[in-house]
């Protein structure tokens, strides 16, 4: 008998910390403990603030620093932005359902703070906005609410790295974020996730894009974790509005990722395209994918390709298409497997060794091309590929 | 430059290649003829030591050393390097990284490439929809980066159109230190006596020797090097008579 794939809990563990100490706002992020700096700038967060439009640091429960670099952006904790705009109230638990599931449901009632970041109409941002969630708490259960609203005609990045202290074992990350993109509007948002090995972590995520709009989300997670548990949902609810989902994951052993992204097409003309590159160097991954037509004429294609690296652990790619009316376009590409000898041996005969060779088959496969990406980012690749003594079996 | 001795190679259990014995000398092209199946390919991969070609007996040495039993990138790093007949596609990796690869201390992409018409492909991911003309002059542009001594040549001209079959011819030539006119400062007598790099060519249709001045020929025939001698000799041969009767002069 094939293993059965495992299913995840659904529901909380009731043994997580809910109270964490407060930590003190900071004017300069560059005040933070260097091993903080150090583990924020992993995930993409540069509390130099090189080449940033804007920061949001959030450690366990407390927003120690916001703010930004150019107008017409708004960057700040979704309390104080609560307090500040009542208009926002309607945002809030209006693209995701707090009774979803069980963890939405806990969220609504204990969210602690999150980000609020706004584009203003027409206002294009010239460098990504940063927002970093920091668990520093051992077993603390970190829940939080983010909005992003990119108004008419805006343009915004924003890098998101979610991390943990050096000290930090285990925890709970549990982040609800709701994103509005305008007419016209372009979001780009690259979360990048590098918890601790013990870590429970579960996104729940929804966008909604209007007419001309167009969302691109870059998901990388390259480290150990306990259990990642995410599926995103954008719903194309304006004509021609597009989404785009990259994904790259790399299970080490003892990782379980569920991973996958939803795409619903709403209205005429819209698109969609999922990537997924995943590899196991020993952990479970399972990747999902749905494209739901609803107008016809619309376009979609879901793409999933996974590298099984050892001999333990697997990789479940379940691409899923529903076409609600005819003439929707959708179509799907899933391969899961071992590298080819032949191109271990193709690279041998140009020099490289076996392990090079995997090596650069595999940063290959991982690459998405993913632009605005740090330097940093690209080096943090290159380490977990090897650390994680890679093997062709 | 390569001895091969008594070699009999096999691929899982089959015996593909009996007996293959086989001097390359310095500066010298050898070509080798055969029908398919005759074990052209599998040579190739003995050579450069692919896992799946099992060495069974013999001996390969190359510059006098024996290399039966070495990894395929220490053979290339030695100085062999083949261009292969189907190679596969390395998604992500662009042809420059590849090149780079070849070079190990540094390459002009762009000037190499020129010489193949590729520039256009330089920051295309290697081998991914290139079209069969396009992948042979793709594994010509990395060997001109990898600049081995000995070149391994699996079927060149196959799949090229008549525009590119010279451009093809020209990248061997110089791959191998035979362009027409010798370098400057020294008489074309002292640069064909100083050619190092020597050659070995699988080709099925023989149309490679309108381009490239091979030395010599082979007829490689179910698995077994039947005939041996001057190339157009033999191409005249199997064109005439077929491979059949052709060899039937050493059976």
């Amino acid at each position: 008998m094939p293993e059965r794939v495992d299913t995840v809990a659904k529901s909380i563990d009731t043994n997580y910390m809910t109270e964490a100490p407060e930590h003190g706002y900071l004017e300069d992020p560059k005040a933070l403990p260097e091993e903080d700096r150090q583990r924020m700038l992993g995930v993409g967060v540069d509390t130099g603030e090189t080449q940033r439009s804007g920061t949001f640091l959030q450690m366990d429960h407390s927003v120690v620093h916001c703010g930004v670099r150019q107008e017409g952006l708004e960057v700040m904790g979704i309390a104080e932005a609560l307090a500040g705009y009542p208009w926002l109230k309607g945002y809030l638990w209006s693209a995701l359902k707090a009774g979803e599931d069980e963890f939405t449901g806990y969220a609504e009632t204990r969210a602690k703070n999150g980000y609020f970041i706004r584009a203003l109409p027409g206002v294009k941002a010239v460098y990504p906005v940063q927002a970093c969630l920091y668990l520093a708490r051992e077993r603390l259960a970190q829940c939080i609410h983010n909005i992003v609203i990119v108004e008419e005609g805006a343009e915004l990045h924003i890098i998101s790295g979610c991390t943990s202290a050096r000290h930090v074992v285990s925890g709970l990350h549990l982040g609800v974020s709701e994103f509005y993109v305008k007419k016209g509007g372009h979001l780009t948002f690259t979360m990048i996730h590098n918890w601790a090995e013990e870590m429970e972590v579960r996104p729940r995520t929804a966008i909604v894009v209007d007419e001309g709009g167009v969302f691109l989300s870059n998901y990388i997670c390259l480290s150990p974790v306990r259990l990642l548990q995410t599926n995103p949902i954008a719903y194309l609810r304006g004509k021609g509005a597009v989404a785009r989902f990259n994904t790259v994951l790399v299970a080490p052993p003892g990782s379980f990722m569920d991973v996958g992204s939803r795409v619903f097409l709403a209205a005429e003309r819209t698109r969609a395209e999922l990537i997924a590159r995943t590899v196991t160097t020993g952990g479970k991954i399972i990747n999902r994918g749905l494209l739901v037509g609803e107008k016809p004429g619309v376009k979609a294609h879901l793409e999933c390709r996974g590298l099984l690296l050892a001999s333990e652990g697997y990789i479940r790619a379940i691409p899923e298409l529903e076409a609600r009316v005819a003439g929707a376009e959708l179509s799907h590409e899933a391969a899961v497997g071992k590298i080819a000898p032949e191109e271990i041996e193709y690279l041998m005969a140009r020099g490289l060794d076996e392990d090079e060779a995997t090596a650069t088959i595999v940063r290959g496969f991982l690459n998405v091309r993913i632009e605005g990406l740090p330097k940093e980012l690209e080096q943090q690749i290159d380490r977990a590929l090897a650390v994680s003594k890679v093997s062709t079996m | 430059m390569l001895e091969v001795s008594d070699l009999s190679v096999a691929i899982g259990d089959k015996t593909i290649l009996h007996d293959i014995n086989l001097t390359i000398g310095p500066g010298k092209i050898h070509v080798l003829f055969g029908p398919n199946g005759s074990g052209k390919s599998t040579l190739l991969g003995a050579l450069i030591g692919f896992r799946r070609y099992r060495v069974l007996k013999g001996s390969i040495r190359f510059k006098g050393q024996e290399i039966v039993d070495l990894p395929v990138h220490e053979r290339a790093r030695l100085g062999i390097g083949l261009a292969f007949q189907r190679p596969p596609t390395i998604r992500g990796l662009t042809m420059r990284q590849m090149l780079a690869i070849c070079a190990r201390d540094g390459v002009n992409a762009e000037e190499l490439a020129a010489y193949l018409r590729f520039e256009g492909f330089l920051d295309r991911e290697v081998n991914v929809g290139f079209s069969g003309g396009e992948l042979k002059r793709s594994e010509l542009l990395q060997l001109l980066a990898q600049d081995p001594e000995l070149v391994l040549l699996d079927e060149p001209e196959s799949g090229v159109d008549l525009e590119n079959i010279a451009l093809v011819g020209r990248a061997i030539n110089h791959l191998l230190g035979r362009e027409v006119g010798a370098p400057r400062g020294k008489s074309p007598r002292q640069a064909r006596q100083e050619r190092m790099k020597a050659g070995l060519i699988i080709t099925h249709t023989g149309y490679i020797l309108d381009y490239v001045n091979a030395d010599v020929g082979h007829v490689l025939y179910e698995g077994r090097i039947s005939c041996s001698g001057n190339p157009r000799e033999l191409l005249r041969c199997i064109q005439k008579l077929g491979y059949g009767a052709c060899v039937q002069c050493t059976f």
